[in-house]
Formats: C-alpha cells, sequence, structure tokens
C-alpha cells in the first residue's frame, strides 16, 4: 500500500464520518481533529519516504498510467502538503475557539475536511483533468464555508467568489478538453513529451489559457480583483486558511504547469505580471482601512514574489518560488488569525476605531509583530530568508527591473504593516467600540482555545528561519525536481 | 459534423458571455450554465466522430472506437456544474430573500473608499449613505 493516496483519502472519509456525527458537536469535533492529526501524520510520512527514495507515484485503480488516474508525489509537492495540512490543522482549533462550528445544520466539519482533500489532491495529482476534479472539491468546500450561516453582505460578496471560481473551473475544462483534441491525454507524465510534439502556436495558446486560468485562482493581474472583494467577509478562520492555501495551490499548479509543459515562450509575460502583481497589491493594501482588506491586498503583492520566482525559471528561482510558498502559507495565516483575535475582543476590525492596543493586549500585540516583521522580510525571520533567496536569484538571472520593483514592494509592505500597528496598537481610537472606551480598562482576553492555536501558528513560521540552510536546501531539491521531468516521467511509467 | 457543432460551442460560449456580464444574478446563473454546457459540449467534439461506440465486446476490430475518455470527462463536468448551478441558485434565492431584488449590489467598503478619495479632507465618513440608495450612486 502506497502512502500517496491516504492525504486525499483519510479526510474524505472523515467528512462522511463527520457528517453522521452532526448531532453531537463535541464529538464532532474530536473526530474531526483526529482525522485531520491523522492527515498529517500521513503527509509527514509521505514527505519522509519521498525525500529518501525520490518519487513516488500511484495509480488509482490499477489502471496503467496514461489510461488511469495518478497521483505523484514529488518533492515540492509533498513538502507544500505537509505546511498546509499543518496550517488547516491549527486553524481548525482556531475556528473551534471561536465557535463557528456551532450553527445549524452543523456542516463546518464535513465541509473543511473536504477542503482539506482537495487541497491535498491538487498538489499529489499527476493528471489535468483529475487536477480540475481536485479544484471543484477544494473549491465547492469554499463556497460553502464562505456563505455558511451567512448575512446579506456576505451572500453578495460570496456570489463575486463563486461566480468568478466557476468561471475559472468552466475555462479550466475547456483548456483540459482542448489539451486533449490536441494530444490525446491529460496524463501530465505523458503531456512531457506529446505536448512538445505540438506546433508552437497550440502551445502557447493552450500554455496561456491554462496559465490564465490558475492566475485567476492565484490572483495574479490583471485577475485579481474578485479576492478583496469576497475574502474579508467571511468568518476569520475560514478566511485565514483560504488566505493561506488557496491562493498558493493557485501558484503551485501555475509552477507545475509550466515546468511539466515547458513553457518558456511566455517568460515575459510572467515577468510582467510577476512585478505589476507584487506593485498593485501593496499599493492596493495602503489605500485600506479596515485590516482584513489591507491583508488580503498583501496576499495578491506576496503573491507577485512567488510568481517572480517562478517566472526567473532558473534552479534558484523555483526553489525561493517553493521556499516563498512554504514561508507565505503559514506567516498569511497567523496575520489573518491574529486579525480575527483583535476582531473577536473588540468588535472592529477598521483602523481608525481601534488604538491602544499595546497596552490592553500585549499578547495580540507581540503575536502580531513577529509575523508582520516576517511578511515585511525583516532577519532573522522567516520572510527576510524567502525574499532573500528570490532577489538573490532575480540578480543572478539580472532581471533588474523586476529586482527594483520586489524591493519598493517590500519597502511598501513595512509601510502598511507599520500603519496597522500604529493604527491598532498604539494612540488613541477616533471613534471607539465600547471595550476600548477607557483605555486604562483591564486586558482583553479572547478564548484561550485561540490565543494558543495562534501562538503554534506563529511557532510553526519559526520553522524556517530555525532550521534556514535545510530549508533551503530541501527547497532547492525541490527545484531541482521540478526542472528534471525525466525523473517525473520515469516515475510514472516505471 | 464539426462544424455545426463547433459553430454551436461558440454559440454557447458568447451567449454565456454575454449573460455573465449581466447585473441580474439569475442572467449570471443561466450564462455559467450555458459556458458549462460549451464546455461539456466541446468535450464530446474532441471524443471523435458520432456513433461509435466508446466500448467493444472482446475481439472485434477496434477501427470503429469513439474516444470514452471525454465521455467520462463529461459526465463529471456536467455532475459538476449540476452541483455548483444548485448552489449558486439557492444563494440567488437567499439574496432576493434578503434585498427583494435580483441584482448584485456594490461593495460598501470600495464606494467608501471611492469617497474618500473624492473628499478632499481625507476624513473618513462614516457610512454617509444608507443601506437602501445604493442605487442611485452607481
Amino acid at each position: 500500500m502506497s502512502l500517496v493516496a491516504l492525504p486525499v483519502i483519510i479526510p474524505i472519509l472523515g467528512a462522511g464520518l463527520t457528517l453522521t456525527l452532526s448531532r453531537w458537536l463535541q464529538v464532532q469535533r474530536v473526530v474531526s481533529f483526529l482525522v485531520l492529526v491523522a492527515t498529517m501524520v500521513a503527509s509527514i510520512a509521505l514527505l519522509v519516504e519521498v525525500e529518501a527514495d525520490g518519487i513516488a507515484a500511484l495509480n488509482l485503480g490499477g489502471w496503467p498510467a496514461p489510461v488511469g488516474i495518478t497521483l505523484v508525489a514529488d518533492l515540492a509537492a509533498t513538502g507544500l502538503l505537509v505546511v498546509s495540512v499543518a496550517v488547516i490543522l491549527l486553524v481548525h482549533l482556531y475556528s473551534i475557539g471561536q465557535g463557528c462550528d456551532t450553527d445549524r445544520p452543523r456542516v463546518f466539519h464535513p465541509v473543511y475536511l473536504v477542503l482539506c482533500a482537495g487541497v491535498a489532491m491538487s498538489f499529489l495529482t499527476g493528471d489535468f483533468f483529475n487536477l480540475f476534479v481536485a479544484f471543484e472539491v477544494m473549491l465547492i468546500a469554499s463556497y460553502v464555508l464562505i456563505t455558511l450561516g451567512a448575512g446579506q453582505q456576505r451572500i453578495r460578496a460570496g456570489m463575486t467568489y463563486v461566480v468568478i471560481n466557476l468561471l475559472a473551473s468552466t475555462m479550466l475544462l475547456t483548456a483540459v478538453g482542448l489539451v486533449y483534441a490536441a494530444t490525446g491525454t491529460v496524463n501530465m507524465a505523458d503531456l512531457v513529451t506529446k505536448f512538445e510534439a505540438l506546433p508552437e502556436s497550440s502551445r502557447i495558446g493552450f500554455g496561456a489559457l491554462l496559465l490564465a486560468v490558475f492566475a485567476i485562482k492565484a490572483a495574479i493581474f490583471p485577475f485579481f480583483f474578485w479576492l478583496p472583494d469576497s475574502y474579508p467577509t467571511a468568518p476569520i478562520s475560514v478566511t485565514a486558511v483560504f488566505a493561506g492555501l488557496l491562493t498558493k495551490v493557485g501558484i503551485y499548479t501555475m509552477i507545475r504547469t509550466t515546468t511539466i509543459l515547458d513553457l518558456d515562450e511566455l517568460q515575459p509575460l510572467l515577468l510582467w505580471a510577476a512585478g505589476i502583481t507584487m506593485i498593485i497589491g501593496v499599493v492596493g493594501a495602503i489605500a485600506q482601512d479596515d485590516m482584513k482588506r489591507i491583508l488580503s491586498f498583501h496576499i495578491i503583492s506576496q503573491v507577485g514574489y512567488m510568481l517572480m520566482g517562478l517566472a526567473i525559471y532558473t534552479v534558484a528561482g523555483l526553489a525561493a518560488a517553493v521556499l516563498y510558498i512554504a514561508h507565505q502559507i503559514p506567516v498569511k495565516t497567523v496575520l489573518f488569525l491574529v486579525g480575527g483575535l483583535i476582531e473577536h475582543t473588540t468588535g472592529t476590525a477598521a483602523l481608525h476605531r481601534l488604538g491602544g492596543l499595546v497596552r490592553r493586549a500585549p499578547v495580540i500585540a507581540a503575536l502580531f509583530a513577529i509575523s508582520a516583521l516576517s511578511l515585511a522580510g525583516i532577519p532573522p525571520l522567516s520572510g527576510f530568508l524567502a525574499k532573500f533567496s528570490v532577489i538573490q536569484a532575480g540578480l543572478d538571472a539580472e532581471r533588474w527591473l523586476l529586482v527594483a520593483a520586489s524591493l519598493c514592494a517590500g519597502l511598501l509592505t513595512m509601510f502598511s504593516m507599520s500603519k496597522i500597528w500604529v493604527g491598532v496598537f498604539w494612540g488613541e481610537p477616533d471613534d471607539p467600540p465600547p471595550v476600548l472606551a477607557d483605555p486604562d480598562g483591564p486586558p482583553l482576553r479572547p478564548p484561550a482555545l485561540m490565543v494558543w492555536s495562534t501562538v503554534a501558528m506563529v511557532a510553526v513560521t519559526l520553522v524556517i528561519p530555525v532550521f534556514g540552510m535545510a530549508a533551503y536546501d530541501l527547497s532547492e531539491r525541490a527545484a531541482i525536481d521540478l526542472l528534471n521531468r525525466d525523473a517525473y516521467v520515469q516515475a510514472v511509467f516505471p | 459534423m464539426s462544424l455545426m457543432l463547433a459553430v454551436l460551442v461558440a454559440w454557447l460560449f458568447a451567449m454565456g458571455t454575454y449573460l455573465l456580464l449581466q447585473r441580474t444574478l439569475t442572467r449570471v446563473i443561466i450564462g455559467l450554465g450555458l459556458m458549462s454546457h460549451g464546455a461539456v459540449m466541446m468535450l464530446q467534439v474532441v471524443g471523435g466522430r458520432a456513433g461509435d461506440p466508446p466500448l467493444l465486446a472482446e475481439g472485434e476490430p477496434i477501427d470503429d472506437i469513439a474516444a470514452p475518455l471525454p465521455q467520462a470527462l463529461g459526465l463529471t463536468a456536467i455532475v459538476i456544474s449540476f452541483a455548483a448551478t444548485c448552489f449558486l441558485l439557492t444563494m440567488a434565492y437567499r439574496s432576493w430573500l434578503g434585498t427583494g431584488d435580483d441584482k448584485v449590489q456594490d461593495d460598501i467598503e470600495d464606494r467608501r473608499i471611492a469617497e474618500q478619495v473624492a473628499n478632499t479632507e481625507g476624513h473618513y465618513q462614516e457610512e454617509s449613505v444608507p443601506d437602501g440608495d445604493e442605487e442611485m450612486l452607481r
């Protein structure tokens, strides 16, 4: 029995199980937590196996590769899978602490587990049609989560999210159909040789269509407009897990597609998109007042850095992109979790209504400071290592303009983070909510489970700086694997 | 056969795109439905000439066989788009229950920032527009 399928199968079965337990909330919570722990263990075991023995492939149902559905686990996929499942696990605890699973009908836990399965399948799939299915599993779960127990404003924002994602899915289906029409296969390993045999114009056309679809999912310029509209309205734990994972899955599939189909003709396009995405995202963030919206714009800006690593398209560039994703998944999530702590205790996330929290809630302030400095790329936190490797790769490839754009975006990120810091933690609020009316009031105490899961997540963000060299080596090996397509083909067709 | 089907696929996509750009939720949903029909139809065109069987008994010559994979892909896609359409219809109904209106509304926060830019003093304006007046501001 291969481990490759377990990170997908365990949460799917767990989703079915928790659905039958919806009458007993506590049992449901414990079971879904245990299911996620089991998924985490399976993912780590898979990473250890892949790290030792190289790429692992599994043909589902015993059908041989180009006909059946293939799951492929290489270093990039499993590494990011482990980080993602860790984030999913901790946000699960946070959402229990927040109590967003208490609404009837109690479908939060089953849907959350389905989301986990969809994310795992998106990472592990070795087949473009299965990628479409994985995206749908992930997205339909996310549609439910974003609108669960929704008020009017969330229905409106959720609608934007659902419609834009359904449109992207339809385009993905069309692109997969066209690729099948031209090559007769949708298996990634099979496409390595068959796609190259196509005339150049078809390759560029199909490649551009596929990348455009994934760019919508990853919120890359010019397809980012839906994200800051829809994310901030969901419950904060849902927003946090979306912010941490969904766009990163999009950028991961862009990396996978570009390396499998060898789309180096599209490189100039990606370079421009990366630079503009970084700048647009961070400039958008500066104009905002609501903390969740500021952070949502930063998601876009940070995706630009990952795309920059991909667009440079060298071993160093891809290694930097993988490392950047691994850094960004926990850091982005933790920033939203801290935002959630603030909103939970004060009842608002608007900067002009907040102030002076450094005295009232020093723990929250410390958690925010660590993760914000990490996002801005201040040494010795994980953002520094990730940004440094992206920029180093850019310098090596002599992409001066892009390096300048990324440094500029980094500076503006710092500015935007200090704006949150000054607005929320220092000074006096303009129009304070009732809890903040007295600046010398008692310390604010969010639920303990929410605080501890946020602390644990901050600890996860510190893993990369503590094991800096090991993390970089691992992502470099992942990048070498990504560019070595022969090894991928050999794993699928032994 | 292909030209007719290709024109049909193109027509479905064109109509879908047109409806998707409307402001009414039900039209958006119908537009998405038409587009996914177009995509599924395209998968069938990809599968080869109409009329050939996708499965053959053992020993029969395999000259006249339709590719079975696009049919399987098409079925999966139909199920998914069916579920998504149901979900969207439910949301549109919820939206209609809430507002009594089928139109997509402006984003309040976006509008607030636009106002803030227009306002030269740069001070925040607290919810200067009551919820019902969104139609007027467009």
